[in-house]
C-alpha cells in the first residue's frame, strides 16, 4: 500500500494546522509580554519622575516676596536608583527660570486639565521623558504659579525594554517548539484509533467477515459502520452462495440414489458382458458424482461454520477413538488393521467438534482408501508443544514432489485413477486446520512405503 | 549657542569665585616618551608630585605616548571642559560633584574595557566616570597640643573639646574653605547630609575664629609648624603621604563616619586621544595589584576589603543626587549658612 507520495496526510495537516497556530500564540505571547512590561516599565519611571517632580515642588518657599527652593537630596538621588541615566531639572516662575537647565522645554500643562504632564522629547540630542508640575507658591500677599519640569534620559529604560525583549522571545521559541512538540504527538494520538482500525481489518484472516468491534472514537463510527453493514451484506451473499452449493448437492444426490439402485438392479438383470460393463460404468460413474455431491456439501458446511466456530472443549483422544470407530467397518472390509496410539492424559482443546471430526474422517478416509487390503493404519496422538494428529498408512503413497498441491480444491494424485475421489478431501481438512489456527502437514511414511498426514493444533 | 545661556548660569557663579574669566592652571609639565607617537592631554587636580610616578610607570607600560599634565583647581578644571571645551584627552579630579555634573550633562564619553568590567559598581557611573582611588577625609591634629587633652573619636566629641577650651584653640582651629575649595565644598555638604552635628560643629568653629583654607597641604604644614592645633576635614591621603617627613602630626579618622572620596576619571566629549586616555584608565583601576605605586604616590586605590575592615568609612555615592548641592539656589542656600556660622565676628 504505497500510496504515500500522492495522499496527503491527516497527521501532517493536523500538525502543521496546530503549529501554525502554535506560532500566532507565540508571537501574540511576545508582543503582549512586551507591550505590557515595556508599559510598566515605562510608568515605573513617570511615577519616579512624578514622586521627584512632587518632592521639589514642596520644597518651595518664598523669601522676603521671592520664590525659593531648598533642593531636596532625594529629589535628585531618587531617579538614580533605577538606573544610571542622566537627569535634568528646571524650576521656572513667570517664565523666568529659577534654577537649573534653563533650555530645557516646558511641557505645556494648558492643554491638559491635569497639574501633572508627562512627555517625551529630545534634550541634548537625547530622548528624555520629562514631568511638568504646577504649584503655586505665595510670596506674601499674591500667588505665584511656579512650574517643575524634571526630565530623565530613557536609556534604563531601553536596557530594560531589551531584556524583557529577549527574556520574551526565549519563552515564546520555547514555548512554540514545546507546542509543535505536543501538536505532532496530539496529531499521532488523533490518528492513532484510524491506524488501530487499520490494523484490526488487515490482521483479519480472508474467511473473517465479522463486525469490527475494536473500540473507535465517535468520528470513526459511521466509518466503522459502513464498513461492518458492507461486510454483513459480503456475507451474507457468501453464505448465500455455499447455502445454494449445498443446496444443490443434496437435490443431486437424491436421484442419483436413485439412478445407482435402478442401475443396480439392471446390472443383475443384465447377461451380455458388453452390456454388463457398460452398466458397470454408469455405477462406477454415478458413485463418483454422488461421492462429489457428498464432499461439496461437506466443504460448504465446513466453509460456513469456519467463519463463527462453535468452539467448546474437545478431546482429542476421543475423537480420534471415536473417528477410528465409525470407519471401521470400511477397514474391516479391506482388512485393514486401525492401530491407536494415544497419549494415556487427557489432550483437551477449544474447537468445533463437528468440523474436526469432519476433518479426520477425511485424513482416515484416504488412508483406507490408498491403502492395500491386508495392512494397517496407525492412528497416533502426538502431545509435542503442539497437538499432531497422525494419520500413518502402509498405502502407496504419492508421487507429487510437492504434496502441498493435494490440498487444493479438486485436486487429485496422479496415481489414484482406480480409486473413487472428489479432490476436496484435504481441501475440508486443511480448511478446518486453519479455523483452528493449525495446519496440515503431508509426508511420506518414514518407516516403509505410505504416507503420513498430519493435523496439527496448537493448544488453546 | 545651544547651552549659552546654561554656561551663563555656570560662569556666574564659577566667576564668584575667581573673578578671571579664562581658565587658569596651576602648573603644566610635559613628559615626553622615547618614540612618541601621540600625546596623551591630562587636566588634573592631583599635584604634580603626587602624580608624577604614575605617569612615569604608565610610560614604562605605554613608551609610545607623550603626557602632557596640567594642574589645575576643580573648578578651573570645570570651566575648561564645561565652558571652554578644552580638548583635554582626561579630566582626573577629586571633586566628585562636578564630575558627575560634566557625565550628566554630557560632556563625557563612555568607555569600557575589560579592566572596567570589572570594577565594582559603586566605584564607576554611566561608564563615564571611574573612581579609581579611596581617600577619606581625617581630621589632623598636631601632637603636641594633644600631649594633656584627650583625643576626640567623634564629631560630637570634637564639640565637646572646643567648646570647652575655647581659649586654647581660639584661631587655632582650620578647614577648608568651601566657597573656594570644590573638594571642602563636597565633604562640607556630605557632612551636612550625614549628620546633625555639622552645623554645630561649624557654628563652634566660627566662635574660634577658624582659619579657612584652599588646600589640605597648606592646613598640614600649618598643625605641623604649631601654627593650629587641628584642622577638620582634611584629605586623609595627603597627610599620609606627609607622615614620613613631617614631624608632630597626628591622623584622627572619626569613629562616627568617615566621607571617603574617589578620584575619579573622566574623558571628555572633546578629547582628540580617547584611546590613549582609555590606557590611562585602564591603567589608573588597576593600582591596586601595584602595590609599590599606590605606596609611592600615597593614593589608596579602590579596595573593598579595606572598606569593609574600616565599617566608618562611607564612600560618597555616584548618581544624581551629587547633583543637588550644584544646584544654584542650594548652593547660595548652603554657602549663606555655612559663612553665617564659620564668621561671627
Ligand atoms: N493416504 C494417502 N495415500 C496416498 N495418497 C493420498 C493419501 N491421501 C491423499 N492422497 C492423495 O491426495 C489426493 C487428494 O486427496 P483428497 O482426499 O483431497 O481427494 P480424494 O481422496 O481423491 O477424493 P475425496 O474428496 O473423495 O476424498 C488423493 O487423490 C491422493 O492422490
Ligand atoms: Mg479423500
Amino acid at each position: 500500500m504505497s500510496r504515500k507520495d500522492q495522499k496527503w496526510s491527516i497527521r501532517r495537516r493536523l500538525g502543521i494546522q496546530l503549529s501554525v497556530i502554535a506560532a500566532l500564540l507565540s508571537i501574540a505571547f511576545y508582543l503582549t509580554v512586551r507591550t505590557v512590561a515595556e508599559q510598566a516599565a515605562a510608568d515605573t519611571q513617570d511615577s519616579i519622575l512624578a514622586a521627584s517632580a512632587t518632592s521639589i515642588a514642596d520644597a518651595l518657599y518664598s523669601e522676603r516676596g521671592a520664590i525659593r527652593l531648598e533642593l531636596p537630596y532625594s529629589a535628585l538621588s531618587m531617579l538614580g536608583t533605577i538606573s544610571e541615566d542622566q537627569v535634568f531639572y528646571r524650576v521656572v516662575a513667570k517664565d523666568i527660570t529659577l534654577t537649573g537647565y534653563d533650555d530645557l522645554s516646558i511641557p505645556d500643562t494648558s492643554q491638559n486639565q491635569r497639574d501633572v504632564v508627562f512627555e517625551t522629547t529630545i534634550y541634548r540630542g537625547v530622548q528624555v521623558r520629562a514631568v511638568a508640575m504646577s504649584r503655586a507658591v505665595s510670596t506674601g500677599n499674591q500667588a505665584q504659579e511656579v512650574t517643575v519640569v524634571v526630565a530623565q534620559t530613557r536609556l534604563g529604560l531601553a536596557a530594560t525594554s531589551s531584556r524583557i525583549s529577549s527574556t520574551a522571545t526565549a519563552v515564546a521559541v520555547g514555548f512554540f517548539l514545546v507546542v509543535t512538540a505536543l501538536s505532532l504527538l496530539a496529531a499521532q494520538s488523533a490518528v492513532a484509533p484510524l491506524n488501530r482500525l487499520t490494523q484490526s481489518v488487515t490482521r483479519r484472516g480472508p474467511k473473517d467477515l465479522r463486525p469490527v468491534v475494536t473500540e473507535t472514537p465517535r468520528e470513526l463510527v459511521p466509518l466503522v459502520d459502513a464498513l461492518n453493514s458492507f461486510m454483513g451484506r459480503l456475507r451474507f451473499s457468501l453464505t448465500r452462495s455455499e447455502e445454494f452449493i449445498a443446496e444443490a448437492a443434496h437435490r443431486i444426490r437424491t436421484p442419483l440414489a436413485t439412478v445407482r439402485t435402478q442401475a443396480e438392479v439392471l446390472y443383475r438383470q443384465m447377461k451380455q458382458p458388453d452390456n454388463k460393463k457398460s452398466v458397470r460404468e454408469i455405477i462406477r460413474a454415478v458413485d463418483e458424482s454422488s461421492r462429489s455431491a457428498g464432499q461439496l456439501l461437506d466443504h460448504a458446511m465446513v466453509s460456513l461454520r469456519a467463519d463463527q466456530l462453535e468452539t467448546r472443549e474437545i478431546d482429542l483422544t476421543y475423537l480420534m477413538r471415536d473417528a477410528s470407530d465409525r470407519l471401521a467397518p470400511t477397514s474391516d472390509l479391506k482388512d485393514i488393521h486401525l492401530k491407536l496410539d494415544l497419549p494415556s492424559h487427557g489432550c483437551k482443546i477449544m474447537g468445533d467438534l463437528i468440523l474436526l471430526q469432519s476433518a479426520v474422517r477425511n485424513i482416515l478416509d484416504n488412508s483406507i482408501k490408498y491403502s492395500p487390503e491386508d495392512s494397517s493404519i496407525l492412528i497416533r496422538l502426538a502431545d509435542d508443544e503442539e497437538y499432531h494428529l497422525m494419520f500413518i498408512d502402509e498405502g502407496r503413497g504419492f508421487e507429487s514432489s510437492n504434496p502441498q498441491n493435494l490440498v487444493k480444491r479438486f485436486t487429485r494424485g496422479s496415481n489414484v485413477s482406480d480409486v473413487i475421489g472428489s479432490g476436496l478431501g484435504l481441501t475440508i481438512a486443511d480448511e478446518v486446520a486453519r479455523a483452528h489456527n493449525g495446519r496440515l502437514e503431508i509426508t511420506a511414511n518414514k518407516d516403509g512405503p505410505g504416507t503420513c498426514v498430519s493435523l496439527v493444533l496448537p493448544y488453546s | 549657542m545651544r547651552f549659552a545661556r546654561f554656561t551663563l548660569f555656570l560662569s556666574v557663579f564659577l566667576s564668584s569665585l575667581s573673578m578671571a574669566n579664562a581658565f587658569e592652571s596651576e602648573q603644566q609639565r610635559t613628559y615626553s616618551a622615547q618614540n612618541a607617537q601621540e600625546t596623551l592631554r591630562i587636566i588634573s587636580t592631583a599635584d604634580i608630585d603626587v602624580f608624577e610616578p604614575i605617569i612615569y610607570a604608565f610610560q614604562r607600560q605605554n613608551p609610545n605616548v607623550n603626557i602632557d599634565y596640567v594642574v589645575a583647581s576643580s573648578t578651573e578644571l570645570m570651566r575648561a571642559i564645561y565652558e571652554e571645551n578644552l580638548p583635554f584627552d582626561l579630566a582626573i579630579s577629586s571633586a566628585m560633584d562636578l564630575q558627575t555634573k560634566l557625565a550628566n550633562d554630557g560632556f563625557a564619553r563612555t568607555y569600557s574595557s575589560e579592566a572596567t568590567d570589572t570594577m565594582p559598581g559603586w566605584a564607576k557611573w554611566r561608564n563615564q566616570l571611574f573612581g579609581f582611588t579611596q581617600e577619606p577625609a581625617v581630621l589632623v591634629i598636631s601632637e603636641a597640643d594633644f600631649l594633656q587633652t584627650p583625643i576626640p573619636t567623634t564629631r560630637d566629641e570634637l564639640i565637646e573639646l572646643l567648646r570647652n577650651n575655647s581659649e586654647k584653640f581660639d584661631g587655632r582651629v582650620g578647614t577648608y574653605d568651601v566657597r573656594t575649595s570644590g573638594l571642602g565644598y563636597l565633604f562640607a555638604t556630605q557632612d551636612s547630609r550625614n549628620t546633625e552635628a555639622f552645623w554645630r560643629l561649624t557654628e563652634v568653629m566660627g566662635r574660634l575664629n577658624t582659619r579657612l583654607y584652599c588646600c589640605s597641604g597648606e592646613m598640614i604644614t600649618d598643625v605641623a609648624s604649631g601654627k593650629i592645633a587641628l584642622a577638620y576635614n582634611v584629605l586623609g591621603s595627603y597627610a599620609a603621604s606627609r607622615l614620613h617627613n613631617t614631624a608632630g602630626i597626628v591622623i584622627v579618622p572619626l569613629d562616627d563616619y568617615l566621607s571617603v572620596m574617589l578620584r575619579t576619571a573622566v574623558i571628555p566629549s572633546e578629547a582628540n586621544n580617547p584611546e590613549g586616555a582609555g590606557l590611562m584608565i585602564d591603567f589608573l583601576v588597576g593600582l591596586k595589584a601595584n602595590t609599590d605605586l599606590s605606596a609611592s604616590t600615597g593614593l589608596p586605590p579602590i579596595d573593598k576589603e579595606a572598606l569593609q575592615a574600616e565599617s566608618a568609612m562611607r564612600p560618597i555615592q555616584f548618581g544624581p543626587g551629587l547633583l543637588v548641592f550644584l544646584d544654584k539656589m542650594r548652593r547660595e542656600t548652603f554657602l549663606r549658612s555655612w559663612v553665617n556660622s564659620i564668621t561671627q565676628d
